[in-house]
């Protein structure tokens, strides 16, 4: 099992880019090592920001940093980033169209047990909703490093959200990565996968035992949920007879609803969304609560077959 | 009179115009901080239409973004684009001088219009000047009522925290926002004594609508060292026309002919002096 995290990867990616780009900024609100950047601020004091508990302050000062030529990677706790600092995530990152990508650590349920203060599940819908904002969330580590180097070469807001814990990995160092497509692991006639984030393991896990039970299942890392890569979701759901989408979210306006409104415009057919539900969650290690509420292997699996026998 | 104060009353004469003609904007606080944008624009900061793409022109905020009005008539005025174009569109369909700040209009650094983000994005420039040894300085001008937001603390704390002498806010200290008067819709007491308890410089500038007094409060900020500066500019909302100077419907209250009529004789009456 993989031990290192994608914020860990994250952390590496911009220490190699900072040693020949002074413009590279990184700014944080007492996070550096929930967000592994202790790392980073040692090695390039000048280039690192700490900006205190104080999450709004982070996005506006990352937006003025940027309007002077920074490359700037803001990061904070996904919760705090996702909600406290929504407004000026809104206005100087995205309606000004600043080089800041917020980076929103320790997403979804990451602090499972430490309760709904600090899970981020709306933060999909949060910033799909911004115009100008992109959102992306990977899978792996090597997924992560190739996009932390995607953004660095461009200058337009986004958004990552990557987990507290390792996640397995998914593919190889040499993964074939283009910004905005998303990655075709399965192809198969019978039921479309589609996942993003830390979900995605699981859900390869679930494609390989339902075709084991005869299934022929397709599954898309869609880990650019905004923009969605449109052309591959609808060759890939073309062919399919029930989409299932995969999600540490809340059942709105995440990976499951802009897929479902992909879908219904261009090739109508079942679409189920897999997804954390609309109300409080039980507590514990993100872990046991994607287990909870059906988001682990065996939990796809079941929901593929009774959604594809109806 | 003296050419800086004729030039600002001649800018308010503009914005009766802008304003009148669109029936919209915020006529109370653009006559309120129109001293203060004329005494930046015209002598304190090293920006202007020829000096824009280089990264060392000094940076400024609107952080009291409704104010747009006043500050598009200082840009037209400093020949960033034809003025009479924003007199003629203000907030009309399709235009790109709208009710707020928006960097499709040459002259603006970045969108505002939500209080309470100019003073951090003020840190932001402040502190890329610092870490780029640059030395340009960068000025932010907020109100009185819009420090009651809360995100303005955060930026005063990391404005002394970083020691940023590069920067220098101004409040437009005019009494009065949309609902009353500012002391009575929140605790607004003793506004220097909280920045200067912040870790900041506080110069107090007695008549804020004096050219002479914001002149000379902008130099001494920008002698100061180790810390940031703010000016408590006490000013008049409406200042220059008789019927809205202190009046809290003035606010954005829309002229009928008669009231535009008496506006611009008060105004051509100081600026003919």
């Amino acid at each position: 099992m993989n031990k290192i995290t994608n914020r860990q990867v994250i952390c590496d990616t911009l220490l190699e880019a900072a040693k020949t780009d002074r413009d590279i900024v990184v700014v944080c609100s007492d996070s550096r090592g929930s967000a592994s950047l202790s790392a980073f601020a040692e090695a390039f004091p000048e280039q690192f920001v700490e900006m205190g508990i104080a999450e709004q302050n982070l996005v506006t000062v990352s937006a003025g940093l940027a309007s002077c030529g920074k490359k700037v990677f803001a990061a904070s706790p996904a919760c705090f980033l996702s909600t406290r600092s929504y407004e000026q995530a809104k206005v100087d990152v995205a309606y000004s169209k600043t080089n800041v990508t917020l980076i929103g650590i320790s997403g979804g349920v990451s602090y499972g047990a430490l309760g709904m203060t600090h899970h981020s599940c709306q933060d999909i819908a949060a910033f799909a909703a911004l115009p100008d904002m992109r959102v992306y969330l990977p899978s792996d580590r090597f997924q992560t490093a190739k996009l932390t180097k995607a953004l660095l070469r461009d200058s337009l807001p986004a958004y990552v959200r990557v987990s507290r814990s390792a996640t397995e990995d998914v593919y190889g160092e040499n993964m074939e990565f283009t910004l905005n497509k998303a990655n075709v692991l399965m192809e198969g006639d019978d039921i479309l996968l589609v996942a993003c984030g830390e979900m995605v393991p699981g859900a390869y896990r679930a494609g390989k035992i339902l075709q084991e039970r005869g299934y022929s299942v397709g599954l898309l890392d869609m880990y650019c949920v905004k923009p969605m890569d449109q052309e591959t979701l609808l060759s890939a759901a073309g062919r399919a007879k029930l989409v299932v989408t995969v999600e540490e979210h809340s059942p709105f306006g995440g990976l499951g609803s802009i897929t479902a409104q992909v879908i219904s415009a261009h090739c109508p057919r079942k679409v189920v969304n897999l997804a954390l539900p609309d109300g409080h969650l039980v507590g514990g290690k993100n872990t046991e609560i994607f287990a909870h509420y059906g988001l682990d292997a065996e939990g796809i699996v079941r929901a593929c077959q009774e959604a594809f026998e109806q | 009179m003296d050419e800086l104060t004729r030039k600002a009353y001649r800018l308010r004469r503009d914005i009766i115009e802008e304003v009148y003609r669109s029936s919209a904007g915020h006529v109370g606080g653009d006559l309120s901080v129109i001293d203060i944008l004329t005494v930046l624009y015209f002598r304190v900061m090293a920006v202007s239409p020829d000096n824009w793409d280089s990264p060392d022109r000094d940076r400024f905020f609107l952080s009291k973004g409704h104010c747009a009005d006043a500050l598009y008539m200082v840009l037209g005025e400093k020949g960033f684009f034809d003025k009479q174009e924003a007199i003629e569109t203000f907030s009309a369909y399709g235009s790109r001088f709208i009710g707020h700040p928006n960097t499709e209009v040459p002259g603006i650094e970045m969108n505002s219009g939500s209080l309470g983000h100019g003073l951090a994005l003020g840190v932001g420039t402040a502190l890329a000047a610092k870490m780029d040894g640059r030395d340009y300085r960068t000025y932010v001008v907020l109100g009185d009522g819009e420090m009651a937001e809360g995100s303005n603390y955060e930026a005063m704390m990391a404005a002394a925290h970083y020691h940023l002498d590069n920067l220098c806010a101004v409040v437009d200290l005019n009494r009065l926002q949309i609902s009353g008067a500012t002391k009575e819709v929140m605790c607004s007491d003793e506004l220097g004594e909280k920045f200067t308890s912040f870790g900041w410089n506080v110069i107090p500038v007695e008549d804020g609508n004096d050219c002479g007094q914001l002149l000379e409060a902008f130099e001494q900020a920008a002698s100061v060292k180790g810390h940031p500066s703010v000016l408590i500019a006490y000013t008049v909302k409406g200042r220059g026309v008789s019927f809205m100077e202190n009046q809290k419907s003035w606010h954005h209250g829309v002229m009928t002919k008669e009231q535009y009529e008496t506006a611009v004789r008060e105004l051509e009456e100081v600026c003919s002096e």
